[in-house]
């Protein structure tokens, strides 16, 4: 009882997406795909849900062959896949979301909604999902939904269920939730696949471990037996550094001040309340805390975006509450947006005109009105060059680059001056292991260089290894300050629920 | 024990291809590829000949009538009804002097039109108000033409001037309404063609532009200074207007491409988020693009109220044209050489069917149902893929793996 991939060989006109790929997955067990963005993860599930018709390599299900390139025909035989993604409708309830496509039917055309709602009540008490069947999925948490998302497979008698990047979009406690889940499917025999890159999750939760670099596989790895460092060098090929290094911190005067910062969300709720900090130069201060308190509202009013109704917001003494981006830009003054696809970047556009955006409209960029290309091609150029972001040209769409490499454009472009403050929202989220290497070591590098650094991670691993002093909000403030060297990621995460008083 | 296998296979060498492509491919949707963009646009044209043929010979009554008796007479006659129609199609549109000068006049106001409709596609606005800013533009001109007494030479550059602020203003409005309130330009701008309908016919009504002595809404005669000078002698219509709509389609190329507030419409356009964070005045860009698509319109009006013989103003002046150049923006990418050459095919298309109606009897409605199939086999390029079967472009297959994410 497997589900096999063999050899599966997937040639696109300039890629060789998957060269002779093998994955196999037997029931009761839960194989870790590790791989960095661009590996080949992605397209070896399109060829096995039928998105692709490979050009070599066959699927086998319980030894049967499955047909190829036919969309529909994995899932009928048996394989479901939680998408990163999740696809729900958010003003349906749960058991409306569950049996889309497959209403159970009463009388002419009436949808049996007690039949739904048992059935998920069943799978649910089963697998001990926790789930109301008639809460409106915009109203449960990530967590939950991706639950509903997990008894959506199970309702399509899925034997083999896919995980993509399934612990992206959770909070640590979440993570432990899932996990507790998944093992309930293995228990129950399902075979899963979870498709990460964060090494050690698929130490903790797999069985075996499947690396793909580069479109092949590279090899499998024990967990018990393996470590971090081993399957890093796996994936990226290379010997990684998994730790930041840096030296002890040489703080200078404030170059950042927010005091008593009070900002609405688009809700009108004192989403940030009252908030209150200090970033010196030479520093890296990190905020810490569970979505949803503040952070990104905080970073977004400090930044020019969201306006601030009372308090202020100081940068090397100068007032700055009321400053637009452009000033706080032409102050030196770098920011890292939370979300790269929906601000850092414009998808559409080339990576030479993505180099530029927040700087367009000067010198050496463009001349009066008129944008000066050649320069801005020469030093994109450049940046590629400097900040190793990978890819072929300029000119092609920064949506033609790999998550990791996108993020290493924003970082050229927003660190390549003379800066006096970072700041840095989920720096390294859905970036690979290679690219957050480089990522911190360039954040480092600012700060030895005086600059002041303002971190916000939802990764406390990342908070904790990258900052010099860890801030936790809680509910729009600023409840407490922990020395990371000494404080325990337990200690942290209570005073991220808002309990526990720091130091 | 670790059975860790880290086979140092050769890394894979990137495309390392470092020629230079030109400045052209450089900016996002400058070099989209002469052959690609003029591709599918061709192969929808030929699509709309044939299906405009099946529908010839479909309402050819008097082959019909003669079917039971001869039907391969009837079916000759049928093809010769499209040949016939046909063949006026193409003389009416690029026959003679008069031809040419008739597509190119027609093809004017749609152009400048059109230009409008894309550059607002650009930034992400739809502008369905083009007719609106075609009547506001035209009566602003209008008014210069009729109160302003100055030589030719002064008097049609205000004019012209005059018709970009009387169309930027009216676009502009929805613009700023769309910025500030949040009010949607599509619903805006609709609205803003009613009330430009009305206001046109109550204008044309006040002595400021009624003829003397008329009851009807008609414009006083435009005088000779104010009229755009022909370009092929007195009895040919084309005009000045086309050299204005080719400097314009110059002008909104070097605008979109090669300007500073041209890269801001075209991040406007992708990402308003984003344009935000970069520390773009996006109410601002919003404003200013509408205020310059409307301008264009705005031309596109005065061209119609100063150069159309017999230069006197009707009411409906603008005919259809503000609808037609949406079809143009889309039938010409949104780029400012497509829109060029989606108003020529039209404008070929619509002196052409003038002469086929008269000359073959074939309906010139006929036209505008090709005009309209070619903007839907445009608009579902799948759809022409697959009756060619045509490759996809690479493009299309990278989208499939984005909604993947891993």
């Amino acid at each position: 009882m497997a589900l096999e991939l063999k050899g599966i060989t997937k040639q696109f006109p300039n890629v060789l997406a998957n060269d002779d790929v093998s994955l196999s997955v037997e029931a009761g067990e839960i194989v870790a795909l590790l791989g960095e963005n661009g590996a080949g993860k992605t397209t070896l599930m399109n060829v096995l849900f039928g998105l692709y018709t490979p050009d070599e390599g066959e699927v086998l299900i319980d030894g049967d062959p499955l047909a190829l390139g036919e969309p529909s025909a994995a899932i009928a035989a048996g394989v479901g896949m939680v998408h990163q993604h999740f696809m729900l409708v958010p003003v349906f309830t749960v058991a409306e979301n569950v049996i889309l496509g497959l209403e159970p039917l009463k009388g002419f055309d009436l949808i049996d909604r007690k039949a739904a709602d048992q059935l998920v009540r069943d799978i649910s008490d089963r697998y001990n999902l926790d789930v109301d069947p008639q809460s409106m999925v915009e109203d449960i948490p990530v967590g939950v939904q991706q639950r509903v998302e997990i008894i959506k497979v199970l309702v399509r008698d899925a034997r083999y269920i896919i995980f993509d990047e399934p612990t992206a979009v959770l909070t640590p406690q979440e993570v432990e939730e899932f996990f507790r889940i998944i093992r309930g499917l293995k228990e129950d025999g399902k075979g899963v696949i979870f498709i990460s890159h964060k090494l050690h999750e698929a130490l903790e939760i797999a069985d075996r471990i499947a690396v793909l670099r580069d479109g092949r596989t590279v090899g499998e790895a024990d967990p018990r037996t393996a470590t971090r460092e081993q399957l890093a060098e796996m994936m990226v090929g290379r010997p990684v550094d998994l730790v930041v290094h840096k030296d002890e911190p040489r703080a200078g005067e404030v170059m950042l001040s927010v005091k008593d910062l009070v900002v609405l969300d688009d809700r009108g709720h004192r989403i940030v309340d009252g908030a209150s900090f200090e970033v010196h130069s030479g520093e890296i201060v990190g905020v810490a805390g569970v979505q949803g308190n503040g952070q990104s509202e905080l970073i977004d009013s400090i930044t020019g975006i969201r306006p601030s109704i009372s308090g202020s917001v100081q940068i090397a003494g100068e007032d700055v509450t009321e400053a637009t981006p452009r000033d706080l830009h032409r102050m030196g003054c770098a920011h890292v947006p939370e979300d790269r696809q929906e601000s850092g970047l414009i998808l559409n556009f080339t990576v030479a005109e993505n180099m530029v955006l927040t700087s367009y409209y000067d010198d050496p960029y463009s001349r009066a009105i008129q944008m000066d290309w050649d320069s801005v091609v020469g030093s994109a150029g450049r940046l590629v060059e400097e900040y190793d972001v990978r890819t072929s040209r300029v000119d092609v769409p920064v949506s033609d680059l790999s998550g990791g490499n996108q993020q290493k454009v924003i970082v050229a472009r927003e660190f390549d001056r003379d800066l006096k403050l970072v700041i840095a929202s989920q720096p390294t989220r859905g970036v690979d292991v290679g690219s957050i290497e480089h990522i911190h070591s360039r954040i480092v590098e600012e700060r030895d260089k005086g600059v002041a650094v303002l971190v916000v991670s939802s990764e406390l691993d990342e908070v904790m290894a990258l900052s010099d002093r860890v801030l936790v909000m809680y509910k729009g403030k600023i409840v407490a300050e922990f020395d990371p060297k000494i404080a325990t990621p337990k200690e942290i995460g209570l005073a991220m629920l808002g309990s526990g008083g720091g130091q | 024990m670790t059975d860790v296998e880290t086979t140092p296979k050769d890394p894979p060498t990137p495309p390392s291809e470092d020629k230079e492509t030109g400045w052209k491919a450089r900016i996002t949707g400058v070099g989209e590829g002469m052959r690609r963009a003029l591709l599918v646009p061709s192969l929808a044209l030929l699509l709309a000949l044939v299906v405009g043929a099946i529908i010839i010979m479909a309402t050819d009554i008097d082959a019909w009538d003669r079917m039971n008796e001869a039907p391969l007479l009837a079916i000759g006659d049928m093809f010769e009804g499209v040949w016939r129609s046909y063949r006026a199609l193409f003389r009416g549109a690029f026959g003679d002097v008069r031809a040419i000068s008739e597509t190119l006049f027609t093809a004017t106001p749609l152009i400048l039109a059109g230009l409008g409709v894309a550059l607002g596609f650009r930034a992400g606005l739809f502008n369905i108000g083009a007719r609106g800013q075609m009547f506001m533009g035209g009566l602003a001109a209008l008014w210069v033409a009729l109160h302003v007494d100055l030589p030719g030479v002064l008097l049609i550059p205000l004019a012209i001037v005059a018709s970009i602020i009387g169309g930027g203003i009216w676009g502009g409005l929805t613009g700023y309404l769309r910025a500030r309130t949040g009010a949607h330009e599509v619903i805006t701008t609709i609205m803003f063609n009613l009330i430009a309908a009305q206001a046109i016919l109550f204008a044309l009504k006040t002595p400021v532009f009624q003829a003397e002595g008329q009851q009807q809404p008609q414009s006083e005669q435009i005088p000779e200074a104010a009229r755009l000078g022909t370009l092929f002698g007195p009895s040919y219509r084309v005009n000045i207007g086309l050299i204005i709509a080719l400097l314009a389609v110059a002008g909104i190329y070097w605008l979109l491409f090669k300007s500073t507030l041209g890269f801001e419409f075209r991040a406007a356009g992708f990402s308003p988020s984003a344009s935000l964070y970069a520390g773009m005045n996006v109410a601002f860009l919003y404003t200013a693009v509408m205020f310059i698509s409307g301008g264009l319109a705005g031309i596109a009006g005065a061209a119609m109220t100063l150069g159309l013989p017999p230069y006197v103003v009707f009411s409906n002046f603008a005919g259809n044209i503000g609808f037609d150049a949406i079809s143009l923006a889309l039938l010409g990418r949104s780029h400012p050489v497509g829109v060029l050459w989606a108003g020529l095919l039209f404008g070929a298309l619509t002196a052409g069917g003038r002469v086929m109606q008269a000359a073959a009897g074939a309906s010139v409605d006929l036209v505008i149902v090709m005009q309209a199939l070619i903007v839907v086999f445009i608009a579902a390029p799948e759809l022409v893929r697959k009756i060619f079967r045509l490759k996809r472009g690479d493009e299309e297959a990278t989208m499939i793996t984005q909604g993947w994410g891993a």
